[in-house]
């Protein structure tokens, strides 16, 4: 077991499947004599070379295309995009061409890459560098959607991204690169499609996903001391959504609390509690919470910021009334 | 009618050609033109749906370029895809059957007319949003020079073709890929059919400087104009430009001055196109003047071409048949090609 920041545990993952596999490059912008902006492919351009991380111009719609080209002939491209928001610039190439290629091509084409990179509000980063890319995406048919949160599903999730034969959008967290976890030193995947059980429980279900399992993580400390028992569930897959785990889950407590970061019109939560509805109804004690971001631009102010997005004693607030029935 | 350019002189009676290879460009244009003309006609029965864009007038682009490629070289297209990809050797009636929408079809039904995809023929796509083609060729070609430099693989010399209208080089995405395949040397032709037109946007109304090869000057790539209706024009060009690709000296933008004889598309009603610019153009007809140029250099007889032009006749009913006949994609396969274990 060695101690690992999570940006080392990404940079482990795309280290070892470079190795293993000589097809796999990384792209973008200042991923290699630079090093990645969070440092995530330090010294993997000495490695490697400049065609292995090769540093791209800013042209974010150009060299995800490009990536999409390699990927149909026979590369595995993944893509960093130094914030995912920039990515927005991309957004024809992911949807167009990234997810819908295959099915179009009637299986012509497959598009083994990974999109991937910093999302997420950070600390008074502005509008722009503050973006939860994943609702925006989510609607893409042919799109895999993936968040991490620890450094061990960091590092295991990307090495199962770039060995998938299929896009995947990868999600880190701007705030989360400097965890520190005990990693295994032998080596291990983690399956892309399946939620990890944080804390299992009995008394509500909380679905959560990036740094918000971190807040959720928080409130049950408290919770805990009030005499509480929530199973805490990070989804990992946001699309495609692991119902297994959450139908276990529901059909076990009844009740479902969804704490997200992204905003809460057109969210992972909108689609979730709808799935919910289709699918375990009657099993529903009471309607389903979501405590997401407000809708609005994240606005740089510290304090504004900070009521934007959804705060432990709010996670812990929601839990204490649904428990007693006061939804 | 805007002052037409002036076509660059060619000087065809220079240039060589064996009897044999100029049959296959003449064959292959003949396609083209039959193949479209075809497609034209079952528009209009209501047998073909969706967005129609043909090709015709534009033949001697796609057989001059195409057929200067190897067969493991690759080809990128646009929504006017037909034509290029039957220059790239997907076969007539598996590209009817996509536009009839049948499981035989290139793209199984699921693509259509701006969607033909065929890996076995490198046929990396038609793509049906202005620009989004090329940096996906540039991504082939950079496949290749990965592979030729990065993993060692001397034989990885293939080179893709990129074809786009004179539209979308006021696209981001043009100058972006120029720059990249440039800075990177990368075995590309950038190839502009300038057919004058952008649905109803003339080019010198929608460009600061319309000659657009001039545009590759900037990055340090070699611009050419050619006469696109002239195939051995545009053969000599291609040729040149493949085979610096090949020797890994990098891109070349070519511009092929030509024009469409039809409409945008066939909902198009083709209103502001002048009838003297139309016949001007179409006195230039490129498999016309590729007839003549074969019949005055001796090189075949006419009964050569009428042979080529049964032969194409038969396949092209051949693939209209083959396109009735076959079955549509089955509704159980509806979620099918989703993801790549489907």
């Amino acid at each position: 077991m060695a101690e690992t920041l999570l940006f080392n545990a990404l940079r482990e993952a795309i280290d070892e499947e470079m190795g293993r596999d000589d097809t796999v490059f990384v792209l973008g912008e200042d991923v290699g004599v630079y090093g990645g902006s969070y440092k995530v492919t330090k010294d993997l351009y000495d490695k490697y070379g400049e065609l292995r991380v090769l540093d791209t111009p800013i042209a974010e719609n150009s060299f995800t295309g490009m990536a999409v080209g390699a990927a149909m002939t026979g590369l595995r491209p993944i893509i960093e995009g130094m914030n995912m928001g920039f990515l927005l610039l991309a957004f024809n190439q992911i949807a167009n061409n990234a997810g819908m290629l295959r099915y179009t091509s009637g299986g012509n084409y497959k598009i083994p890459m990974v999109i991937r990179g910093p999302g997420g509000v950070g600390r008074q980063l502005g509008a722009e560098h503050s973006q939860r890319l994943e609702a925006y995406f989510q609607a893409v048919p042919g799109l895999k959607i993936v968040a991490c949160s620890t450094p061990y599903n960091a590092k295991g999730l990307l090495k199962a991204a770039i060995r998938d034969d299929n896009p995947v959008l990868f999600f880190e967290h701007v705030l989360l690169y400097n965890l520190k976890e005990d990693l295994p030193n032998h080596e291990y995947v983690v399956p892309l499609d399946k939620a990890e059980i944080v804390r299992p429980g009995k008394d509500v279900t909380i679905l959560t996903y990036s740094r918000m399992r971190h807040h959720v993580t928080q409130a049950v400390k408290g919770l805990e001391k009030k005499g509480l028992d929530p199973e805490v569930i990070d989804l990992i897959s946001l699309k495609p959504l692991d119902f297994d785990t959450i139908g276990a889950s529901i059909k076990k407590t009844h009740r479902v609390i969804i704490v997200e970061e992204c905003m809460k019109t057109g969210g992972i939560g909108a689609e979730i509690i709808a799935s919910i509805n289709d699918r375990y109804f009657d099993e529903l004690d009471a309607p389903v919470v979501r405590l997401s971001s407000q809708d609005i631009p994240t606005p740089y102010n510290g304090k504004l910021e900070t009521l934007t997005i959804v705060q432990p004693k709010q996670i812990e607030a929601a839990v204490e009334n649904m428990v007693a029935l006061k939804v | 009618m805007v002052q037409e350019r002036t076509l660059p002189q060619f000087q065809a009676s220079a240039a060589q050609i064996s009897p044999e290879e100029g049959l296959r460009l003449y064959e292959d244009m003949v396609l083209g033109r039959f193949f479209e003309d075809k497609c034209a006609e079952m528009y209009y029965r209501g047998k073909m749906f969706g967005f129609v864009h043909l090709y015709n007038g534009q033949e001697a682009v796609s057989s001059g370029v195409i057929k200067s490629l190897r067969s493991d070289d690759y080809v990128c297209s646009t929504y006017r895809d037909h034509v290029h990809a039957l220059s790239a050797g997907v076969p007539a009636k598996n590209v009817m059957a996509e536009l009839f929408g049948k499981e035989t079809g290139c793209s199984r039904g699921r693509g259509g007319s701006m969607h033909l995809f065929s890996s076995e023929h490198n046929m990396l796509g038609g793509f049906a949003f202005i620009g989004e083609g090329i940096p996906v060729a540039l991504g082939a070609a950079f496949q290749s020079r990965y592979r030729r430099d990065a993993l060692g693989d001397p034989s990885a010399d293939q080179v893709t073709a990129c074809f786009f209208g004179d539209g979308t080089s006021n696209n981001g995405q043009f100058f972006e890929c120029l720059n990249m395949a440039a800075l990177w040397k990368l075995p590309i032709l950038f190839v502009v059919e300038n057919n004058k037109w952008a649905i109803g946007m003339a080019h010198e109304r929608a460009t600061s400087q319309p000659e657009i090869y001039k545009k590759a000057s900037v990055f340090g790539m070699p611009g050419v104009e050619v006469d696109g209706m002239d195939v051995m024009a545009v053969r000599e060009v291609a040729q040149q430009a493949v085979a610096r690709a090949r020797a890994g000296e990098g891109p070349t933008l070519i511009e092929a001055l030509t024009y469409r004889f039809r409409g945008h598309s066939l909902a198009d009603p083709d209103e502001l196109r002048s009838k003297a610019e139309k016949e001007a153009w179409l006195a230039r007809d490129p498999i016309k003047r590729f007839e003549a140029y074969l019949l005055e250099h001796s090189l075949v007889d006419e009964g050569a071409l009428k042979a080529v032009r049964d032969r194409i006749q038969t396949t092209i009913d051949d693939a209209l048949t083959f396109a009735e006949e076959s079955p549509e994609p089955s509704p159980d396969d509806l979620y099918k090609y989703i993801f790549a274990e489907d």
